[in-house]
């Protein structure tokens, strides 16, 4: 086993039978079916908040323009507030409102998926690097890690009403 | 206007991209571990890099930007989903993974946008 391959595996859960939990709960649903990456109805409803997400990000990063060398404010902006939506809209969706089938695809998926962002925020920090503004891209990257983990922890605190048990040892089982 | 077309076009086609691709790999990989999020978010930052250094150092228009830059990749890749896929990996008690998400992200995605920009000022 390479070291590099060895840095993302783990040792087995305390308790096998929560991994199918782990696995539905972590990643984006379970899937269902034989191909359900290619269920249409989904697929649409995904790219119909996809439609509603991307010009969002684009409208609110032309209201707060960066120049060039500075804190890129709009991206910041953009993946903590989408950041606490979702947190907030997910245990809404998993662990209150009964189960619907196109409503975590469109508004969590969809929506907030391609409101938020992942690969500007990476070329905005490498520009960054690229221009020698190495203390600006360190704080961009650190606030904006930071301030992404603590607004899901809130949005999911606002909708619980009490604090998510971090650093358990084991979750608390999702009602579905 | 035509600009802002062009990025709703490129999110129509990168969010459906993402939702498929991370439900192709959740269902190939065992385990806590979000590989879905971490594969497309490495993904999109290689080709956001590509188009970046594209339109630096090739002058690439405003639209195949828009279409292609902030709407496919902005829309592929996801900060909200990663930032919620890791607070789950630390309450599910896997600190370790959470850890190991953010720093293995981080270092990927960052390598992988340089790359892109890179390769493009190779062209």
């Amino acid at each position: 086993m390479s070291p590099v391959w060895s840095f993302f595996t783990y040792p087995e859960p305390v308790d096998p039978d929560l991994l199918d939990t782990d696995v539905e709960e972590v990643g984006e649903g379970a899937p269902r079916g034989r191909r359900p990456w290619l269920r249409l109805p989904v697929l649409a409803a995904v790219a119909a908040g996809g439609a509603i997400g991307a010009p969002a990000r684009y409208e609110l990063a032309l209201a707060l323009p960066t120049r060039a060398g500075t804190f890129p404010l709009s991206t910041f902006v953009i993946n903590v507030t989408g950041s606490l939506v979702l947190g907030a809209l997910l245990t809404l969706i998993v662990e209150k409102w009964p189960p619907t089938e196109y409503l975590r695809p469109f508004a969590a998926t969809g929506v907030l998926g391609a409101y938020t962002t992942w690969s500007t925020f990476m070329v905005d920090t490498d520009m960054l690097l690229k221009g020698g503004h190495v203390l600006v891209a360190a704080g961009y990257v650190v606030s904006t890690l930071g301030a992404g983990l603590a607004a899901v922890y809130l949005g999911i605190l606002l909708v619980r009403r009490r604090p998510p048990r971090l650093r358990g040892r084991r979750a608390t089982r999702v009602e579905q | 206007m035509i600009i802002l077309l062009g990025v709703v076009a490129g999110g129509v086609l990168g969010a459906p991209s993402r939702y498929a691709l991370d439900q192709w790999v959740n269902s190939r990989t065992k385990g806590f571990f979000p590989w879905g999020t971490f594969l497309i978010n490495a993904t999109g930052a290689f080709l956001l890099g590509l188009i970046s250094g594209l339109a630096l150092y090739h002058g690439l228009g405003h639209l195949p930007v828009a279409v292609v830059g902030t709407g496919f990749c902005g829309a592929y890749t996801t900060f909200s989903t990663f930032s919620y896929e890791t607070v789950r990996l630390i309450e599910e008690g896997t600190v370790e993974a959470a850890v190991r998400n953010m720093a293995g992200s981080l270092t990927l995605g960052l390598a992988a946008a340089a790359a892109g920009i890179a390769l493009a000022a190779l062209i």
